[in-house]
């Protein structure tokens, strides 16, 4: 036995039952394969892997197509009786068989060295006649890990037990994306992965909850209620909210009631609401102009305060065109519709909200019953736009590693309207896509229309986690970029509608079709370390009496 | 096991060899043998073994040709009763394909170096060494690419009919035979298609 068999356990072909071999190929086009006689096509996935045993490597690579062939071109013409069993038997395999496109995507290399280096990417292609096996249990574990205190499950690919684990740091050190139609399981997924960041992944959550689904409590697709980040980590998750009825109402404890006062809203902040608020770009200069004279702090209060003649004075007083200013004054009344929009906060929610994401502090943000684009735009680019601030300067200040400010996520949903190609630039989600990866603050962006964000944005998105989609568009943006494009995306128009996700990029050695991990039972909920509150008490009672006696 | 008949001319590939009994030759495509000596004098008197692929009966002498004889007789034996010599002028001889041969290592499914020598004697196999000799199907290559006065699907088909029989598991020898043909005639689907017609069980 040699010394890569210690470790990974024998790879003998006779061990595993060979699929077929490889007929033809490349590296640009993928592998292939000729199936065995005795291998069913139809037990065949697309999505599934197997592994090609080359001579000095041994390859990974996922199944993106199967296909039919047949030795003779003469022999579809004049089918034999396949009516009969043993006709049927004979030919299946010999005469006609099933082929596999296979796209290779790693390779570990059998020499002692392999074990040093791990999977690496492929370079090259196995030769001809190599033997393809279905991927075993031990090897998809070797390629994603195993769990531990910065491996996190996710799911198991498609007809295996194994599990498939995310490398959180990692994940968190790029911004990420979540994918997929409607209904697919997008919500699901980033709870998942919200748990996961807050269990392993040494990072913050900010959560802007438009639907009120990660802080408490969400539903499943199937109308079940599923607990929520609160509900499960209590002490480390705080829940802010927009609308504090709802909350209450939902019997949510809340934490902190979000106000921003006129004096948070800056020009830059205006600019990234020019859609919803319905300004035009004059109206967006005319701001800039109030801004530059009033002072970026004072100037949105004084304007909604003023008089229709004074404001008249002051159009002329800065030649501004009166009907601009008439417009403007309607646009930004629409602003005074949102009741958490004050002329002057309570306290300031933006330092309150810092200085627990500074401690470390998860942060769900419930929006509450101001689900529209205006409310979750707004609040979403002011507070991130502020953080954005904190944390650059924090990062700057920071002379070693352990003054730095904590990796910060922020997940967004419906996120192309924040990253289109029009407003991205402009708000400060467009910058942290970019460049604030340097200063330890990263995206979650979940959004069912990719192809509506900004190419730039997209092509800076380190993990890419899709469900189903259906829309060429939004496939070619989510695959924008990536090795092995046209196999990936026959995978991805395959897949189930539901609880099946692509993963690939910066967090898995190697795409990977997952089916997802279960959430929503007790079970799944003792999976997370959750132990029920009866339970809790029980167990409690339990070390009280083991520890003082009856 | 009785000798069945004699080789009378031998060639690389096969070798013909007249039947001890008139009208009676073994059945086209059955295994037959011929043995080595037992001082053998080189390799080429090891165990031949062969398909039997053809037969015919006809005169002794090629030169005289039989003729009718039952024109005022009732039944078909009577002539052979009435005419006693004709079991001396007529013979019964049959073509034989070699297929491989037993040297001291085991049993080769290829051509020995050597034919037989003309009357060796030859032996009909027994079913365990059919079963045997079965395992390896290398021989129907040699079956098909030869050119007889029969089909050589007809050949094909009888052999493995008979392969079949001396085991047990004869329907999983038959997908196993008809998936080597399958490959072989991969280029003629409509005499792969003939051949498994013939064989299915």
């Amino acid at each position: 036995m040699s010394i890569l068999d210690e470790v990974f356990g024998p790879s003998e072909d006779g061990r595993k039952k060979s699929l077929g071999i490889v007929i033809s190929g490349s590296l640009k086009e993928g592998l292939e394969v000729k199936l065995d006689a005795n291998t069913p096509v139809e037990d065949m996935k697309v999505g599934r892997y197997v592994v090609v045993e080359g001579n000095k490597l041994r390859f990974f690579g996922l199944i993106t197509d199967i296909g039919l062939g047949a030795l003779d071109q003469r022999l579809p013409a004049n089918p034999p009786d396949m009516n009969d069993p043993f006709v049927a038997e004979v030919i299946s395999g010999t005469s006609t068989y099933g082929t596999l496109h296979v796209a290779p995507m790693i390779t570990l290399a059998k020499s002692p060295t392999g074990l040093v280096d791990g999977p690496q990417p492929v370079k090259t292609v196995p030769p001809h006649f190599a033997l393809v096996h279905h991927a075993q249990e031990e090897d998809v574990a070797r390629v994603f890990g195993k769990e531990d205190a910065t491996h996190y499950y996710v799911g198991t690919p498609l007809d295996m037990e194994t599990r498939v684990c995310l490398n959180l740091p990692r994940l968190v050190e790029r911004s990420n994306g979540i994918f997929g139609k409607s209904g697919t399981g997008k919500t699901f997924l980033t709870r998942l992965l919200l748990l996961g960041i807050l269990q392993k992944g040494g990072a913050v959550n900010l959560v802007f909850d438009m639907h009120n689904e990660y802080g408490w409590k969400g539903s499943s697709e199937d109308d079940r209620e599923v607990k929520g980040l609160k509900q499960l980590f209590p002490a480390r998750v705080a829940v802010f909210t927009l609308d504090e009825a709802s909350s209450r109402r939902r019997g949510v404890s809340t934490d902190h009631v979000v106000q921003i006062g006129y004096d948070r809203l800056e020009p830059e902040d205006i600019q990234a609401l020019q859609e919803p608020l319905g300004l035009t770009d004059r109206g967006m200069d005319a701001v800039h102009v109030l801004a530059h004279r009033l002072g970026d702090r004072k100037w949105l209060e004084h304007f909604l305060g003023l008089e229709s003649e004074d404001r008249e004075t002051l159009a002329k007083d800065l030649s501004i065109h009166l009907e601009t200013m008439r417009a403007l004054r309607t646009s930004l009344d629409r602003l005074k519709r949102l009741d958490f929009v004050v002329p002057k906060a309570r306290e300031d929610s933006v330092d309150c909200l810092v200085s627990y994401l500074e401690r470390g502090k998860h942060v769900v943000l419930e929006f509450g019953r101001y689900d529209n684009l205006l409310a979750y735009l707004l609040v979403a680019n002011v507070l991130t736009r502020r953080i954005h601030e904190r944390w650059v300067r924090l990062k700057e200040k920071a002379n070693s590693k352990s003054e730095e400010p904590p990796q910060l996520v922020i997940t967004i949903e419906e996120a192309h309207k924040f990253l289109n190609p029009r407003v991205g630039p402009l708000t400060a989600f467009g910058t942290i896509a970019r460049e604030m990866r340097k200063y330890n603050v990263t995206l979650l962006v979940v959004d069912q229309r990719p192809s509506g964000i900004d190419e730039e944005v997209l092509s800076q998105i380190g993990t890419r986690i899709t469900c189903l989609l259906d829309n060429d568009k939004d496939i070619d943006s989510v695959l924008m970029g990536v090795s092995g494009k046209s196999e990936l995306k026959s995978v991805l128009a395959k897949m189930e509608s539901r609880e099946q996700a692509l993963i690939f990029g910066h967090a898995v050695p190697m795409p990977v079709v997952i089916q997802t991990r279960k959430y929503g039972t007790a079970d799944s909920y003792k999976d997370f370390g959750y132990t029920e509150p009866e339970e809790a008490k029980a167990q409690a009672g339990k070390d009280v009496r083991d520890l003082y006696g009856d | 096991m009785d000798k069945i008949g004699e080789v009378i001319e031998a060639a690389t590939g096969e070798f013909l060899a007249q039947s001890y009994q008139l009208h009676w030759a073994p059945s086209l495509g059955s295994l037959v043998k011929t043995c080595a000596p037992p001082e053998a004098a080189c390799e080429s008197d090891s165990s031949i073994y062969g398909v039997v692929c053809y037969s015919s009966t006809g005169s002794v002498d090629p030169g005289r040709r039989p003729t009718i004889r039952g024109r005022d007789l009732e039944e078909e034996d009577d002539v052979y009763k009435q005419n006693p010599q004709l079991s001396r002028l007529l013979c019964t001889s049959f073509k034989v394909l070699i297929v491989g041969y037993q040297d001291g290592q085991g049993i080769r499914h290829f051509l020995p170096p050597r034919p037989p020598r003309v009357h060796a004697f030859v032996y009909p196999c027994s079913t365990d060494e059919v079963a045997g000799f079965t395992q390896d199907l290398d021989f129907l290559n040699v079956l098909l690419s030869t050119s007889l006065p029969i089909p050589s699907e007809e050949l094909v088909a009888a052999c493995l009919r008979i392969a079949s029989e001396a085991r047990d598991d004869g329907r999983v020898f038959l997908v196993k035979a008809g998936k080597e043909l399958a490959q072989l005639l991969a280029g003629d689907p409509v005499r792969l298609n003939a051949v498994l017609r013939k064989i299915r069980p």
